[in-house]
C-alpha cells in the first residue's frame, strides 16, 4: 500500500479545492443573475409574480440545502434523465443560492426611505426611472456587506455536493481519509482550506460594512 | 377654470373616510394656507393633489390635467405640480446640484449643461449658489428643504404644494426657508401649504382654508379667518395654536 506523506495529503487537498472555488463561484454567479431576476419580479409591479416568487424564496429557505441536492440528482434521475453529480450540484446551489439574495436583496430595496419613492414620483419620474436613479444606487449601497457575507455560505454549502458524489474539496477529503486512515489531520487540513477562503471574504464584508457606515453618500 | 380644480374629492383608508367631499378651486397666484389639527386630512389632501395617494371619489385636475391612476396621466399632472416634503427627501446619493438636475435630464430629457444651468440658477434663487457640490448630508435641515424647493422649481412646475414645510427644522432654521417661500408668493407662483406657522399665514397667504374631521370648515382672507373665526372649532382651534 502506498505511504501519503503529509505533502501528498496537502496536495490532492489542494487539487480538489479548485472545484470547490469553481463550483462556488458558478454558484454565486449563476445564483446572483437569478436572484437579480428574482428580484425584479418581487418588487415589480405586475401582480402574479411577487406571489410566485415568494413561494419559491419559501421553499428554497425552508428546507435543508441537502435535500434540495438530493432532489436534484436523484429527481431527475426517476424521469430516467441521468444528471451527472457536478450539473445536479451546480443548478440545486444555483437555485438555493438565487433564493437568498433575492430576500437579501429585497430587504435592501425596501430599506430605502419612503420618502426616496415619493420625492422622485412627484418630479415625474416613472416606476423604472425611479429604480434606476434613486431607489437601487441607494439599496445597491446596502446590499455589497450583507452579498459578500452571503458569499461565505456559499462556499461552506459546497461541502454538502460530496454527499452526491461531486469531487470537491469535502469529497476529497474522505477519499483521502479511506486511503490513510488519518482522520484529524486530513480534515484539519480540510477545514483549514474552508477557512482560508472564507475568512477574506468574512472579512471583506466587515470592511465594506464598516466603510458604508462611515460614509453614506455618494 | 381655477389652476386647481378639486371637487367632491373623497379618500378613505379602509373604513375610515379621511376626506368627506372636499371642493377647492385655487386660482393662478393665490397663496392658500390649509391649516388644521392633526389628523383632519389636510396632508392626505396635498398628498392626492399631485396623486401620491389615490381617490376614491370626486375629481382633481391641474390645468386641465386630470387625476388618473395610470402612469402618464400622472406623470402629466405631477410635471405641472411640485411638492416639497416635511422630511426634505432629497436623494443622499447626489450632491444639491445633481439632485435639481436629475429630473430635468431624465424626465425632461434636458441636456446636461441646460440641466446644470437651470440648478444654478434655481439654487442661486434659494441663497445657494455656492453649495452646488455638496451632498444632503452636510448641509443644515434648512439648507437641504431649500434644495427641495430649487429641485421642484427647476421643473417650472405650475403650483407647489408644501407639506408641512417647516416642521422637522430647528426653529432657528425656520426663517430661511419662509423667507424664500415669501419670495416665491411674492413672485406670483401658486402655492397651496400646510403649514403650523400662523404669523407666516396671515402675512403672506391670501386664503386660509380650515379643515375640520375631512372637511373644509371654514375659509376665507387671512385677516377674517383669524380676526374673527366664526366656527366653534375654529375658534378652539385658534385659540389652542396660539397658547
Amino acid at each position: 500500500m502506498t505511504q501519503f506523506t503529509l505533502i501528498d495529503i496537502l496536495r490532492n487537498l489542494i487539487f480538489a479545492t479548485q472545484w470547490t472555488v469553481i463550483l462556488s463561484l458558478v454558484s454565486f454567479a449563476g445564483g446572483g443573475l437569478l436572484g437579480l431576476v428574482l428580484l425584479f419580479m418581487r418588487i415589480g409591479k405586475a401582480r402574479l409574480l411577487p406571489p410566485v416568487v415568494k413561494l419559491y424564496v419559501e421553499i428554497f429557505q425552508g428546507t435543508p440545502l441537502l435535500m434540495q441536492l438530493f432532489l436534484a440528482f436523484f429527481g431527475l434521475g426517476l424521469f430516467g434523465i441521468d444528471v451527472p453529480p457536478w450539473l445536479a450540484a451546480a443548478v440545486a446551489l444555483i437555485l438555493w443560492t438565487a433564493a437568498f439574495l433575492a430576500e437579501i436583496w429585497r430587504g435592501c430595496v425596501e430599506a430605502v426611505a419612503k420618502g426616496q419613492w415619493e420625492a422622485s414620483a412627484s418630479l415625474g419620474m416613472s416606476y423604472l426611472e425611479q429604480m434606476r436613479h434613486v431607489i437601487l444606487p441607494q439599496a445597491l449601497k446596502v446590499a455589497i456587506p450583507p452579498t459578500v457575507g452571503f458569499s461565505v455560505q456559499v462556499v461552506k454549502g459546497t461541502a454538502l455536493t460530496s454527499i452526491i458524489g461531486f469531487t470537491e474539496l469535502s469529497k476529497a477529503g474522505t477519499v483521502l481519509t479511506n486511503a490513510t486512515f488519518q482522520p484529524f489531520t486530513v480534515y484539519g487540513l480540510v477545514a483549514l482550506i474552508y477557512f482560508a477562503l472564507c475568512f477574506p471574504l468574512s472579512q471583506a464584508a466587515r470592511h465594506l460594512e464598516r466603510k458604508m457606515n462611515a460614509a453614506h453618500r455618494h | 377654470m381655477p389652476l386647481i380644480a378639486i371637487d367632491g374629492l373623497r379618500k378613505s383608508y379602509g373604513e375610515h373616510e379621511v376626506l368627506k367631499g372636499i371642493d377647492i378651486g385655487v386660482e393662478k397666484g393665490e397663496v392658500i394656507a390649509i391649516i388644521g389639527k392633526s389628523g383632519s386630512g389636510k396632508s392626505t389632501l396635498l398628498r392626492c393633489i399631485n396623486g401620491l395617494e389615490t381617490i376614491n371619489g370626486g375629481s382633481i385636475a391641474v390645468d386641465g390635467a386630470e387625476l388618473a391612476a395610470d402612469e402618464a396621466h400622472l406623470r402629466a399632472l405631477r410635471l405641472k405640480v411640485g411638492m416639497i416634503f416635511q422630511q426634505f427627501n432629497l436623494f443622499p446619493h447626489k450632491t444639491a446640484g445633481q439632485n435639481v438636475m436629475l429630473a430635468q435630464q431624465v424626465v425632461n430629457k434636458t441636456g446636461k449643461a441646460e440641466a446644470e444651468a437651470m440648478a444654478r440658477k434655481m439654487l442661486d434663487r434659494v441663497g445657494l449658489g455656492e453649495k452646488f457640490d455638496s451632498y444632503p448630508d452636510q448641509l443644515s435641515g434648512g439648507q437641504q428643504q431649500r434644495v427641495a424647493i430649487a429641485r421642484a422649481l427647476a421643473m417650472e412646475p405650475m403650483a407647489l404644494l408644501c407639506d408641512e414645510i417647516t416642521s422637522a427644522l430647528d426653529p432657528e432654521l425656520v426663517g430661511e426657508v419662509l423667507q424664500v417661500v415669501r419670495g416665491l408668493a411674492a413672485e406670483g407662483m401658486t402655492l397651496l401649504m400646510v403649514t403650523h406657522e400662523m404669523a407666516f399665514a396671515r402675512d403672506v397667504c391670501s386664503r386660509v382654508v380650515f379643515m375640520h374631521q375631512g372637511r373644509v370648515h371654514e375659509t376665507g382672507r387671512p385677516e377674517e379667518v383669524f380676526a374673527n373665526p366664526q366656527t366653534p372649532e375654529l375658534q378652539s382651534f385658534l385659540g389652542r395654536s396660539a397658547a
